[in-house]
């Protein structure tokens, strides 16, 4: 299993989508897609982010990594599978700026690992509480780059623990990961400084949910 | 070392030379803090160029520190182009939605005039400083390098779908980007900028592999470089730039950034003789520093960085949050002048 992680991984660092494609084909996913990417593409994207947070992988590659993943798990998982379906309502946004790449990655990332999510683009406060209502999102992702977009979630979080208490806050993006206190300061409820632990941080939340 | 007490000029050329000067020079790199002094709100500050020389004028008087800073906000080029500014009451102004939608509008894309309106503020100001301080202090102006302008431009998904996907569009978009950033860099220099900080994000190592960076973002800096009549400093806004610095200095770069996610020693031992360092105190956990805890920082990157020159204090993104205060950056400034004397005794 060892073996076919290494090529996994190999395939996706160099953009090899066919090489990807083959590795996955090989290992069956339309007997049981959900094994597959439990298997190979989550614990192979958790490693890559590791690498990133290590300084050994650059953010471009997690980028086309999880861009290729996303690709190809929706051939065996589209977005109506039923295996998508069963957890609770989520969505991914940024708040108030367009620097999207963050965004992209883990929301691809996310996808690729089996997980349905709504993609709320960027949206301001008022907005955004209001699309969580409506969606009764109970588990929400926010990304930021700006600083001060930062220090605005802790609005964003004293606004939904009136209106939406049931929400969940995962807040990443690099104004948290120069600083390992920011998350706490704004309110959220867990922090995701890299990919890999965005996608942790995200299955601990819907297991506790579920 | 110097036993006369040197100008800011004269510091910063000293330690440049990889020479210890009278003390570690001190860039604060502000921006909106001039606001602040003025008491002004962000959007009208950077309104007038008069409001932004009054503003680094006060500011380097306050915090005696070493250069005044001809930056206004990162989006300024987009504007220049037409793109949107989002204006927000605590925060730098921040680019709106990019304004290249479709990478196929890269074959009729045309550069601005250097000068727009935007740009001719700043331009204004460089030179109105430079009146007011002949030679005092290095005024440092700013480029995004033609390989970072286009995260702003198309957005950084699409733009590294651009890098990975179709390498021809890639390179007449930067055929394009260059010669503004060439224009650009050396309009603030004939208007009176000393140095020239070339903002590029995108070639640090935490963006882009070294593999890629050598094929793209490094040959376009030592093109680019090459043409600006100034001497420049290259700056990763926050990303680390230490797996590259050999090849950073082949760019013909001065100066280079360091990230407050390396080890400042290890980049000073790989800079020197070669480029001076610039950095790296976390300018986002400096929005909670006690003066106490500044102090602290300020002494540990001298005594990690100081010695022999080549290095120059500042924060690692190259502009300080609003949210850092006043006292906070008073402690910074203390710290440079008690611990930053040469020779160092830390």
């Amino acid at each position: 299993m060892e073996k076919i992680l290494d090529q996994f991984q190999q395939a996706l660092l160099s953009m090899d989508r066919l090489e990807a494609r083959r590795i996955l084909e090989n290992f069956n996913p339309e007997q049981d897609a959900m094994q597959c990417v439990e298997e190979i593409v989550v614990p192979v994207l958790e490693r890559i982010g590791d690498l990133w947070e290590q300084g050994q992988l650059p953010l471009a590659q997690i980028y086309m990594s999880g861009r290729i993943c996303e690709e190809l798990v929706d051939r065996y998982l589209p977005p109506a599978s039923p295996q998508r379906m069963d957890q609770p309502n989520m969505a991914i946004v940024i708040l108030e700026d367009y620097h999207t790449l963050g965004k992209f990655i883990i929301h691809s990332t996310l996808r690729a690992s089996g997980i349905e999510i709504q993609d709320f683009g960027t949206l301001d406060i008022e907005s955004l509480i209001h699309k969580v209502i409506a969606n009764n999102i109970k588990i929400l992702l926010v990304s930021v780059l700006m600083f001060s977009s930062a220090n605005h979630i802790k609005e964003l979080c004293n606004r939904l623990k009136q209106e939406h208490p049931t929400t969940r806050v995962i807040v990443g993006g690099a104004p948290f990961r120069f600083d390992s206190q920011l998350w706490q300061q704004v309110g959220a409820d867990a922090v995701g400084t890299n990919t890999a632990e965005a996608i942790q941080e995200t299955f601990k939340m819907i297991e506790a949910l579920t | 070392m110097s036993e006369v007490k040197m100008t800011s000029l004269q510091r910063v050329l000293t330690t440049l030379g990889h020479q210890e000067p009278d003390r570690v020079p001190l860039f604060l790199l502000l921006t909106m803090h001039g606001a602040k002094e003025l008491g002004l709100s962000i959007k009208d500050y950077f309104s007038r160029a008069e409001n932004v020389v009054e503003g680094q004028l006060r500011l380097r008087e306050k915090y005696r520190h070493d250069c005044y800073y001809s930056f206004f906000y990162g989006p300024i080029e987009v504007e220049a182009w037409g793109g949107d500014v989002i204006y927000v009451e605590d925060g730098p102004p921040n680019s709106g939605r990019p304004f290249i939608r479709d990478a196929a509008q890269i074959k009729s894309l045309v550069a601005p005039d250097i000068n727009v309106p935007c740009l001719r503020k700043v331009l204004e100001a460089t030179a109105s400083i430079k009146a007011t301080m002949p030679d005092e202090a290095p005024i440092i102006g700013t480029v995004m390098s033609p390989f970072s302008l286009p995260a702003m431009q198309m957005g950084f998904p699409a733009y590294l779908n651009l890098i990975y996907e179709q390498r021809d569009l890639f390179w007449e978009l930067m055929e394009i980007n260059e010669e503004f950033c060439v224009q650009w860099a050396n309009a603030q220099i004939e208007a009176g900028a000393t140095a020239i900080c070339y903002f590029d994000p995108v070639s640090s190592p935490t963006i882009i592999g070294r593999d890629d960076y050598l094929k793209t973002g490094y040959e376009i800096s030592q093109r680019t470089i090459a043409r600006i009549n100034g001497p420049t400093a290259t700056h990763f806004a926050s990303g680390i730039g230490l797996p590259i610095i050999d090849d950073v200095a082949k760019t013909g770069t001065a100066v280079v950034s360091a990230s407050a996610l390396e080890p400042l020693a290890t980049v000073k031992s790989s800079c020197r003789s070669k480029l001076t360092v610039l950095g790296n105190l976390n300018g986002i956990e400096m929005a909670r520093w006690t003066p106490e805890q500044a102090d602290d920082k300020v002494k540990s990157a001298i005594a990690a960085a100081g010695a022999g020159g080549g290095f120059i204090l500042s924060d690692n993104h190259g502009e300080i949050p609003w949210q850092v205060s006043d006292e906070v950056l008073l402690a910074i400034s203390d710290a440079v002048h008690r611990w930053g004397t040469y020779p160092l005794s830390i």
